[in-house]
C-alpha cells in the first residue's frame, strides 16, 4: 500500500508524453554503481495487520491511562478537554503547510495571531512569537538572543542550577561552537542571590525557572533590577504555563525574556514529543527574536487580515545573518495551547492551577508525617515538592509499581550528586485523593520493605 | 473549476477576544477533593482577574475553529504542489496509530522497562531509518529539518575538534541551497562559503576544487537540488570533499525522489537529516511539529545526540536498571543510551514521538518496494508536469528532473506579469501556488513538487489552469494583477504589517 493513484494506463501515457520508455529512464543522472540498491526492510504489511501490530506494541507499556502517575520533571500529566484534540484534528489545520500564502491560510494565521495573544497574557509580556521545538530549544534560542541584544560583545551567561537539567544541556549543546563561559550551576545549592552576585561586564544574560526543576516558586523581586544594573539580560523559564494562573507573571517582575514549555496546555504527554516552546520578549527587543512571528494588517479592500512578519529577522531571508536557523513553529501543538487556554478562560485557569496546588500540598503533607521521609524545601511550591527518602529512589519506585501500580517520582540524583535518595513528586488535578492516599501508604510500606 | 471560499464563510471570523463575554467559561473541571493550602505569600500571585485570556462557550469555541479551519488551504482540500516541501497524503491510519492510548500516554521519564515498546518502536524505525539512507547511526531526537541540520553540523566540528583540527571552519554551501543551510553553519559559529552552480545546475566543480582546502569542515549539498536536478557529478564531489579532510552532510529535504534509488551513504555522505513530516507522510499541521533524525557514517556515529536507543544488556550499560530480566530474548532490552563523544541533547527527551509513530507506521506499510515506487511515482509525475508546464512557461533547465522542477513565471507578451501573479491567479483556479522566488538563483522562480500521490487528472487540471492563466496574462493582465479573486481575503499589505506591526490583541 502506498496510496499512489497511477493506474497502468497512466503510466503508460505520461511516459509517453516525457519521451521515454520506461519509469527507470529517469534515473539515468544517477551513478550507476549506485542505483537501485537493495533496502533490507520488513515487508509490507496492511493497514489492518499494522495496527494490530502497534497495539500490541503500545500495550508493552504501562500508561498514566492506567497507571497513577506521579511524574512531572518538565513533562505535565493534565487533563486535555475532548474539544482539543477534536479541532486541532480538522483536516484544514492537520494537513496544511507554513501558512506562505495569506490569502488561503488565514486560519492558521489567525489561530498564531490569537496564541501569541494569550501567551502574552498570561506571561504578562509584550510580543510572543508563533512557538519553538520545546521549552529546551526555546531557552537555548533566548540566550542566543541575549547575546545579540545586549551593547557590546558579551560572552558569559549566568545559569541557576535549578533550570532544568535537560534545558542546561541544550543551551550547552546549542553555543558549543560560540566560545561562551556558561555558569552558576557548578552547585545545586547555589541560590538565586549567589547567582546574581557573579554577574559582571561580561555577562549577556541570566536564567532561572519559576517554579523551578524542584517545583520551588522562586522570589524573582528587585532581581531584574540587579541584572539591568549589570547591563545583562534577565531570562525566566516557565515549564508548566498553567502554574501562572495562580502566580505572578514573569513579565511583572520585569523579566527581558520569558521562555517556556507549552506542553501542558492542550497537548498530552506523548513520551516526551511534540510539544511546543513559547517565547515571548518585549516590544523594543523584538527584531532580535528568533522564529516566526504573525502580524494583523489589511487586505487590498482594507478588511482585517493576518501574515507572517518581520521575516527580515529569518534565514529564508537572511541566510547566514539570520537571528536563527529555525524555519518553522509547532503550529499544531500551539493550536492545542490556544484551544486549551481559551477553553479555560480566564476563571478556570486559575481554578485549574488552584486545583495542582492544593492537590500537592495535600500530598506534601501527608508524606512529611510518614516515617524516614521529609519533604524539602522552606520556599513555596507549586504543583511538584522533593522529598528526601530513606532508601533509594530506585528501590521505593520498583517497590510502588510492582505492589501498587503507582508510577513514583523522578530521582534528583540522577542529575545533582548531592541530592542522592530525593525524589520529585508531582501532583496535578488527574490525581485524587484516594491516590494521594494510596501514595502515601506505598511510601510508608516501601521503608519496610526496601529498607533503609 | 475553481475555489470558492465565498459561500462557506461569508465575513470574516472575528478574534476569541471580539467573541468573549465576562463570566462566559468552557471550562468543566473536577470538584477539589483535598483540604485547601494556605496559599503562597500575596506578592506571589496575580490578581484573580488578571490573566486576559478570552471567555467562551464550548460552542463558540468550537464554531470560531471550525469557521478559521475554513479559511485554510490543506492537501485535504485539494493540489498543494509547493516545491521543497513535499505535501503528499498523509495516511489517516497514522493519527490512529500515534493516538493509541499506550503510546500517547506514557510519560518520558517513566524507568525503560515500563516503555519498552516506546523504545522498540524507536529501535525499529532507526535501524529502518539507518537502511534506507546508507548510514551506521541515527538519531531521532531532532524536531525539524533545520533542527536536523544544526545537529549535524555540530557533529561535523565536533568530529574535527575531537582530531585537534580546530582550524576546520569553512562550510561550502551552493547557492542553490535552502536559507538554513547559512544560518545553521553561522549558528554553529562556523563560516559560510558559498559555490556557485554551473550552466547544467551542479555545483561548478572547478570552483568547488578551489575552495577545497584544510580549513573546509565540510560541504553542504541538497541532492537532487532545489532545481530538482541530481548532480551527475556527486560521485567527484563527494570524493573532493573527502580529499581535502572534509566532511559532506546532505540536506534530506528532496529524499523523497530516491528512496530506493540510490542511498546517500553509498554516495559519500557523512552525515544526511530526514525530513519525517516530508518523506514519509506525517501531517506538516500548518507548519509543525515535524521531525528531523539525523543519519551518519560509522566515524561519526559516537558524536551523534543522545540519548538513542540501543537493543543491549544492563550489563553493558552500567544501569543496572535489571530491565533485561524475563525478556523474550533473554538477557537483552532497549535501553536509552548516550553516545561516548555526543555532541549533547538538541532537545529535551528524545524528539517528537507521536511523530515517529506516524513514520514507523508508514514505512512498515510501504516496505522496501513501496517506498522505492513512491519516489519512482514522484518523479514521473514531476517529469509528467514538466513535459506539459514547459510548453506554457520556461524551465530553469531542459534535463531529466527528479521529484520537482522550476518554471519561470515569465509571460514574454506580458511584461508586468510576475510570477507572484501568477501564483495568486492559481488560487482562484483551485490550486495552492507553487513555491515562488526561491532558489533564488532562478528569476521569477516557481517550484513545483507534486508528489507521487496526486493523479493524471489533477497534474492535468493544474496544466490546464496555467495554460488559462497564460491566455488571461495576455488578454488583460489585470485579471492577474488583482488575484487572487475568490480567497477569503485579497491581497495583503505585508509592508503595513511590518512597518507598524501589530503582533498581538489589544482591547
Amino acid at each position: 500500500m502506498n496510496y499512489i493513484p497511477h493506474t497502468d494506463a497512466d503510466r503508460a501515457a505520461m511516459l509517453a508524453a516525457i519521451g521515454v520508455e520506461r519509469v527507470e529512464d529517469l534515473f539515468h543522472d544517477v551513478p550507476a554503481a549506485c542505483r537501485f540498491p537493495t533496502l533490507e526492510l520488513p515487508e509490507p504489511v496492511s493497514e489492518m495487520e499494522i495496527m494490530a501490530e502497534l497495539q500490541a506494541m503500545s500495550e508493552e507499556n504501562l500508561d498514566v491511562g492506567h497507571y497513577t502517575s506521579f511524574l512531572g520533571a518538565g513533562a505535565y500529566h493534565h487533563y486535555v478537554p475532548r474539544v482539543v484534540d477534536h479541532l486541532i484534528s480538522r483536516a484544514e489545520f492537520f494537513t496544511a503547510y507554513t501558512p506562505y500564502q495569506p490569502e488561503i491560510s488565514q486560519g492558521t494565521l489567525q489561530s498564531i495571531f490569537e496564541y501569541q495573544s494569550m501567551i502574552c497574557a498570561l506571561t504578562g509580556m509584550e510580543v510572543t512569537n508563533a512557538s519553538h521545538y520545546d521549552g529546551a530549544t526555546a531557552t537555548a534560542e533566548a540566550v542566543i538572543m541575549a547575546l545579540n541584544s545586549v551593547k557590546g560583545k558579551r560572552n558569559k551567561v549566568l545559569v541557576s542550577p535549578t533550570l532544568h537539567p535537560e534545558y542546561r544541556a541544550v543551551v550547552r549543546t546549542y553555543t558549543q561552537g560560540m566560545g561562551l563561559e556558561i555558569a552558576g550551576d557548578e552547585s545545586a545549592t547555589a541560590g538565586l542571590p549567589e547567582l546574581a552576585a557573579r554577574l559582571d561586564g561580561n555577562t549577556a544574560c541570566l536564567i532561572v525557572q519559576s517554579p523551578n526543576f524542584w517545583g520551588q516558586i522562586e522570589d524573582l523581586d528587585g532581581l531584574a533590577e540587579r541584572v539591568h544594573q549589570a547591563g545583562a539580560m534577565l531570562v525566566v523559564v516557565v515549564a508548566d504555563p498553567i502554574s501562572l494562573g495562580l502566580l505572578r507573571p514573569p513579565g511583572d517582575y520585569g523579566a527581558d525574556i520569558v521562555a517556556g514549555e507549552g506542553q501542558a496546555l492542550g497537548n498530552g504527554l506523548n513520551y516526551g514529543g511534540p510539544y511546543l516552546g513559547f517565547f515571548a520578549c518585549r516590544e523594543k527587543d523584538v527584531r532580535k527574536m528568533a522564529g516566526r512571528l504573525v502580524g494583523q494588517t489589511v487586505d487590498a479592500d482594507g478588511k482585517r487580515g493576518f501574515v507572517l512578519t518581520l521575516a527580515t529577522r529569518e534565514q529564508h531571508i537572511r541566510r547566514e545573518k539570520a537571528s536563527s536557523n529555525i524555519c518553522t513553529n509547532q503550529a499544531l501543538c500551539a493550536l492545542a495551547t490556544s484551544i486549551h487556554m481559551a477553553a479555560l478562560g480566564k476563571s478556570g485557569l486559575r481554578r485549574l492551577a488552584e486545583l495542582c496546588y492544593h492537590k500537592a500540598h495535600y500530598a506534601a503533607e501527608q508524606i512529611a508525617r510518614i516515617d524516614g521521609y521529609q519533604v524539602l524545601g522552606g520556599k513555596p511550591f507549586f504543583h511538584e515538592f522533593a522529598v528526601r527518602c530513606p532508601a533509594p529512589v530506585q528501590a521505593i519506585n520498583d517497590y510502588m509499581l510492582e505492589e501498587w501500580g503507582l508510577i513514583g517520582g523522578y530521582d534528583l540524583g540522577q542529575d545533582y550528586p548531592e541530592m542522592e535518595n530525593q525524589m520529585l513528586l508531582c501532583v496535578t488535578e488527574v490525581v485524587s485523593q484516594p491516590e494521594i492516599d494510596a501514595l502515601v501508604v506505598a511510601l510508608g510500606e516501601a521503608v519496610e520493605e526496601v529498607g533503609q | 473549476m475553481k475555489a470558492d471560499f465565498g459561500i462557506r464563510c461569508a465575513g470574516a471570523e472575528p478574534l476569541l477576544y471580539e467573541l468573549s463575554k465576562p463570566g462566559r467559561s468552557a471550562a468543566i473541571l473536577p470538584a477539589l477533593d483535598v483540604p485547601e493550602a494556605e496559599l503562597p505569600p500575596a506578592a506571589m500571585l496575580r490578581d484573580q482577574d488578571e490573566v486576559n485570556l478570552p471567555e467562551v462557550s464550548e460552542l463558540d469555541l468550537a464554531r470560531h475553529y471550525v469557521r478559521l479551519s475554513q479559511l485554510n488551504w490543506a492537501v485535504d482540500i485539494g493540489f498543494y504542489p509547493l516545491g521543497s516541501c513535499t505535501m503528499k497524503y498523509n495516511p489517516k491510519v497514522n493519527e490512529a496509530a500515534s493516538r493509541l492510548p499506550g503510546f500517547a500516554a506514557t510519560h518520558p521519564y517513566q524507568d525503560p522497562h515500563t516503555v519498552q515498546g516506546n523504545l522498540m518502536l524507536m529501535y525499529e524505525l532507526q535501524e529502518m531509518l539507518k537502511e534506507i539512507g546508507g548510514f551506521a547511526g541515527v538519531t531521532l531526537q531532532p524536531s525539524a529539518g533545520a533542527h536536523g541540520e544544526l545537529t549535524g553540523v555540530l557533529i561535523m566540528r565536533a568530529f574535527h575538534c575531537d582530531r585537534g583540527e580546530t582550524q576546520r571552519t569553512k562550510v561550502i554551501v551552493p547557492d542553490s541551497a535552502h536559507g538554513t543551510n547559512p544560518a545553521t553553519t553561522a549558528m554553529s559559529g562556523l563560516e559560510v562559503v558559498e559555490v556557485a552552480s554551473d550552466a547544467r545546475g551542479n555545483v561548478d566543480l572547478a570552483a568547488l576544487k578551489a575552495l577545497c582546502d584544510g580549513t573546509v569542515c565540510g560541504l553542504m549539498l541538497t541532492n537532487p537540488n532545489t532545481l530538482g536536478l541530481f548532480d551527475e557529478r556527486v560521485i567527484e564531489i563527494t570524493e573532493m570533499i573527502h580529499g581535502c579532510g572534509g566532511l559532506v552532510y546532505g540536506d534530506g529535504a528532496n529524499l523523497n525522489a530516491i528512496m530506493g534509488i540510490a542511498k546517500p551513504g553509498e554516495m559519500g555522505f557523512d552525515v544526511m537529516h530526514f525530513n519525517l513530516h516530508k518523506t514519509f507522510s506525517t501531517p506538516h499541521g500548518g507548519g509543525g511539529p515535524g521531525a528531523g533524525p539525523v543519519g551518519v557514517c560509522d566515524k561519526l556515529a559516537p558524536f551523534l545526540p543522545g540519548p538513542i536507543v540501543a537493543l543491549c544488556s544492563c550489563e553493558e550499560t552500567g544501569c543496572g536498571c535489571g530491565c533485561d530480566e524475563g525478556e523474550e530474548e533473554e538477557g537483552v532490552a532497549y535501553h536509552l543510551v548516550m553516545p561516548e563523544k555526543s555532541i549533547g541533547r538538541v532537545k529535551a527527551f528524545y524528539g517528537n514521538f507521536g511523530v515517529l509513530v506516524r513514520a514507523y507506521t508508514y514505512i512498515r506499510m510501504l516496505g522496501a518496494a513501496g517506498l522505492r515506487q513512491a519516489s519512482e511515482m514522484a518523479v514521473l509525475n514531476a517529469n509528467y508536469l514538466k513535459s506539459r508546464v514547459a510548453k506554457i512557461l520556461p524551465i530553469s533547465h531542459d534535463r531529466t528532473h527528479m521529484h520537482e522542477f522550476v518554471a519561470k513565471g515569465i509571460i514574454p507578451g506580458a511584461p508586468d506579469v510576475r510570477a507572484l501573479d501568477i501564483a495568486k491567479r492559481l488560487i482562484d483556479y483551485g490550486f495552492h501556488p507553487p513555491t515562488n522566488y526561491f532558489p533564488l538563483i532562478v528569476p521569477e522562480a516557481l517550484m513545483i513538487e507534486p508528489t507521487e500521490t496526486e493523479s493524471k487528472e489533477t497534474l492535468d487540471a493544474f496544466a490546464d489552469a496555467l495554460q488559462a492563466i497564460y491566455d488571461e496574462a495576455l488578454a488583460d493582465p489585470e485579471i492577474l494583477h488583482q488575484a487572487p479573486h475568490s480567497a477569503p481575503v485579497r491581497r495583503l499589505d505585508e509592508v503595513r504589517a511590518a512597518r507598524q506591526p501589530i503582533l498581538r490583541y489589544r482591547s
